[in-house]
């Protein structure tokens, strides 16, 4: 039983990772660029989420909203100041600024507030112990798992059924013919840096509310792993994202109730590295041939 | 002709070092200079064999590594074992230390130079992450309280370690194996076309790199009485691709500069440590947007005093000709 405790843990854990991955892989999958400011744009949204509760005063789901868009909003500055810029540069000197925002983001917070840490209040969700088959469920957990999928289906709407959504896999497909046709490009890039940012946010939000204490610098491991979810699932694939979080917090889990709980940091780089040798593409993604 | 040219420029710049050389000594010696900045320049003399080491797996080499750090950390920790629990000499430490971190750059190299770009940055990264966890976890050298060592790093090691660097360096670069490491930078496939085995030569500079990013950590574990593998983390990293970047990527004399020119400012930002940290990655961004190419670009600074004076090699920085 304390397996199946542990694996409730991994998925509440997961969906964190998946939330955070889906801005991974959407921005990769439209602009070829890993965001390393993206964890901390979680970072910023689990501050936001924490000021609107205990300063406004607000419930979680108000507060989940606010960060969102607050979240949205900073995304898009992200974008239009330091990455369009970069339109046309290399890959690498645009993942020179990427690493750059993310250490002005965390650095820029610890110069604004200073580095110590916050707790969210604990009374935020009622966290009732749930019994199913013999086995105590934490209800924020449920709470919390409920959240995250109903914020992913939301972003299968809106990436299936939307026309930003269509324009958002057209550019991704293929950016210069999208332009041709007549999408504005700008546009839809600066659309998935704010769809990104917001789930970013909530998340933020989410691992505030669960795991109580929040810091400046708390973004960076999630948002590596988060990123290593996104290769995971095969990177720039939605579902790939969704389905490499919840496995990574799975392994995550599984690793700690191995008895390992100190080389669990390590688990999700190993992964990585093996994914990344023996499976490039991902779980989802399909083999492409280089070209000359 | 030419060679008297070479030989020239080779005397000068031997001459340069001995009078650098000679001339900190003395001021350290003399007292002139007090432990801080002794500290001070042991330190820029670290991050001069990180940033050549770096240099020549990013700038030579064009492969995108941001686990540095891990490098630095193996080196730093298997010195200090050798110096401290088997009470050998200083020299054997940092030989062992930059062994054992090339070992480790074998290790990761061979696997992961397949990847290119974004997924070989994400996956060095990964490595110095893992490095740092498994120091964590390993009770022999102290776990995460760290490991102390005797201070044994004095300027005569560190000048010795910078010159064998950037001689050892500069010339892999300048040989015939450097130039295969520069046509992969320029475009990987042309360079397998032409006949050049990438991958040997991609881990042969991954592995030189992390020799030396090795030693460089064995003069650091004995400089700071205490290591700890919270000292190593991808933070470090970035510390180090700094260098590189501003200096310009493919500047050996370029990542010099940078390197000292930085642990300067860090130096006198010591006590704000997110000020040094904004202004790093301010410097990051705006370099990116308007000089991505890093202040010298691929040029040295050789080349800049051999336009104004017309064939004499004259040579402003003794580091950069050898």
């Amino acid at each position: 039983m304390e397996l199946f405790q542990q694996l409730v843990n991994g998925i509440s854990l997961g969906s964190i990772y998946a939330l955070i991955a889906l801005g991974y892989t959407m921005v990769y999958g439209i602009v070829k660029l890993i965001n390393f400011a993206h964890g901390d744009v979680f970072m910023v949204g689990a501050f936001i989420g924490f000021y609107s509760i205990t300063v406004l005063d607000l419930s979680f789901f108000p507060a989940l909203l606010i960060s969102m868009a607050a979240c949205a909003v900073f995304g898009v500055i992200i974008e239009r100041i330091a990455y369009k810029p970069l339109r046309n540069a290399t890959r690498i000197a645009a993942l020179i600024t990427a690493i750059g925002v993310s250490l002005m983001i965390e650095n820029g917070m610890i110069f604004i507030r200073g580095a110590q840490l916050e707790a969210y209040p604990t009374n935020l969700l009622p966290s009732e112990n749930i019994d199913i088959f013999g086995v105590s469920i934490k209800s924020q957990s449920l709470l919390i798992l409920g959240v995250s999928l109903v914020l992913m289906m939301i972003l299968q709407i809106i990436v299936h059924k939307t026309k930003i959504g269509k324009a958002m896999r057209a550019v991704s497909y293929d950016a210069e013919a999208a332009k041709l046709m007549g999408i504005n490009v700008n546009n839809t890039i600066s659309a998935t840096f704010a769809i990104g940012s917001a789930l970013a946010g909530a998340a933020g939000v989410i691992f505030g509310t669960y795991y109580i204490k929040i810091e400046p610098l708390m973004g960076v491991l999630p948002g590596l792993k988060a990123f290593v979810a996104a290769v995971l699932g095969g990177i720039g694939i939605i579902p790939g994202a969704m389905v490499g979080g919840l496995l990574l917090g799975l392994i995550e889990a599984l690793v700690s109730a191995a008895g390992f709980s100190l080389w669990r940091d390590a688990a999700a780089f190993v992964v990585l590295i093996l994914i990344l040798i023996f499976l490039p593409q991902g779980l989802f993604g399909k083999n492409k041939r280089e070209k000359v | 002709m030419t060679i008297f040219k070479q030989s020239k420029g080779f005397w000068l710049s031997v001459l340069l070092s001995f009078i650098l050389f000679t001339v900190v000594q003395l001021l350290l010696t003399g007292g002139i200079l007090n432990s801080y900045y002794e500290n001070m320049i042991i330190f820029m003399g670290i991050n001069i064999i990180l940033a050549v080491s770096l240099h020549l797996i990013i700038g030579i080499t064009g492969q995108f590594s941001i686990g540095h750090a891990g490098f630095l950390a193996v080196g730093a920790f298997a010195s200090a074992v050798i110096t401290m629990k088997f009470e050998m000499p200083l020299f054997a430490g940092l030989l062992v230390g930059g062994i054992v971190a090339a070992l480790a750059g074998m290790l990761i190299g061979i696997p992961t130079l397949r990847l290119k770009g974004d997924y070989l940055a994400i996956a060095t990264l990964g490595f110095g992450e893992i490095v740092r966890i498994v120091f964590l976890n390993i009770d022999y050298i102290g776990g995460a309280s760290g490991m102390q060592v005797t201070h044994m790093t004095t300027w005569p090691w560190v000048f010795g370690c910078i010159l064998i660097t950037i001689l050892v360096i500069r010339n892999f670069t300048n040989s015939s194996h450097g130039r295969a490491c520069i046509s992969i930078r320029e475009d990987e496939t042309a360079a397998d076309a032409m006949g050049i085995n990438t991958t040997y030569y991609k881990v042969a500079a991954f592995v030189i790199g992390a020799f030396f990013a090795g030693i460089a950590g064995g003069l650091w574990a004995h400089n700071f009485y205490i290591i700890q593998p919270s000292n190593f983390g991808f933070l470090k990293s970035f510390d180090i691709l700094i260098f590189v970047v501003l200096g310009g990527l493919g500047s050996l004399s370029g990542a010099v500069l940078a390197a000292i020119v930085l642990t300067i400012v860090s130096t006198f930002l010591q006590d704000y440590p997110e000020t040094r940290m904004l202004f790093y990655s301010l410097i990051l961004i705006v370099m990116m947007i308007y000089r991505p190419q890093g202040l010298m670009g691929t040029r040295e600074l050789t080349s800049l005093f051999k336009r104004k004076t017309k064939g004499g090699s004259k040579d402003g920085n003794h580091h950069t000709t050898a």
